[in-house]
């Protein structure tokens, strides 16, 4: 027989709970997003090529400002799309 | 002093002397305008996101220099805009997080997260280095002698 302490395991705990997000520039200590990076400017955008929100990225308004200005940049050198589908 | 970065895309049609003639002309009108160059990167040819031109590849040049003020950059643009070698252009004035970053860069520092940490990982992998690279040989001989 299950007793009360093994039920309490048989549905996962976790599930529902959101992972805190939290911004990567702050965490690691990163200071300059270069614009002549375009796989790591790649983790900001959508499959469209859209700047994706502060919301799901996490990261904080100082840096995804110039995540915004590293994209536009990398955009104007050609190195991202403007528009595209099925970029990922 | 004040550092710019110049990145440009020379056009790809081009044979491999005409290139590098166009890159070596900017950095002439650089240095006898009184820039001194910190670094110069020819990033190669890259595949463009999209067309410029009717061209979807492009040679990127990437120069790094600091100058007194920045009374050379309209000079210097007009004449890369003027440039029907010149595909793009884009000039970047460096903070002090930007200079260290490509410096960084320069000396293989990027690509871990800290680069304080990196620096400390580097020297101790080349203490251990030293260290371990007299045993091994000497273990492998012992090895294949037991074999």
């Amino acid at each position: 027989m299950a007793s009360r302490d093994d039920i309490k395991f048989l549905s996962n705990p976790n599930i529902g709970s959101q992972r805190k997000k939290y911004c990567r520039f702050r965490k690691y200590g990163i200071k300059h997003i270069d614009y002549r990076d375009p796989d790591f400017l790649l983790q900001f955008i959508n499959e469209q090529g859209k700047i994706l929100p502060r919301r799901i990225t996490g990261n904080s308004l100082k840096y995804q400002k110039k995540v915004a200005v590293a994209i536009k940049r990398a955009r104007h050198l050609a190195m991202l799309p403007y528009v595209t589908d099925l970029l990922k | 002093m004040l550092q710019y970065e110049v990145t440009f895309i020379v056009d790809p049609v081009l044979s491999g002397d005409e290139i590098k003639s166009t890159a070596q002309t900017y950095e002439d009108l650089l240095k006898d305008n009184g820039a001194k160059m910190v670094h110069n990167d020819n990033m190669g040819l890259k595949q463009l996101a999209y067309p410029i031109k009717k061209r979807t590849s492009g040679v990127y040049f990437s120069f790094e220099y600091q100058v007194e003020n920045g009374s050379i950059i309209p000079m210097v643009e007009l004449a890369l805009k003027r440039d029907e070698r010149i595909l793009r252009f884009l000039t970047v004035k460096l903070d002090k997080h930007g200079i260290k970053y490509n410096e960084d860069k320069r000396n293989g520092l990027i690509g871990k997260k800290k680069s304080k940490v990196s620096e400390e990982i580097k020297e101790e992998k080349k203490k251990e280095g030293v260290k371990t690279e007299p045993k091994k040989p000497a273990a492998k001989a012992s090895s294949s002698e037991e074999e």
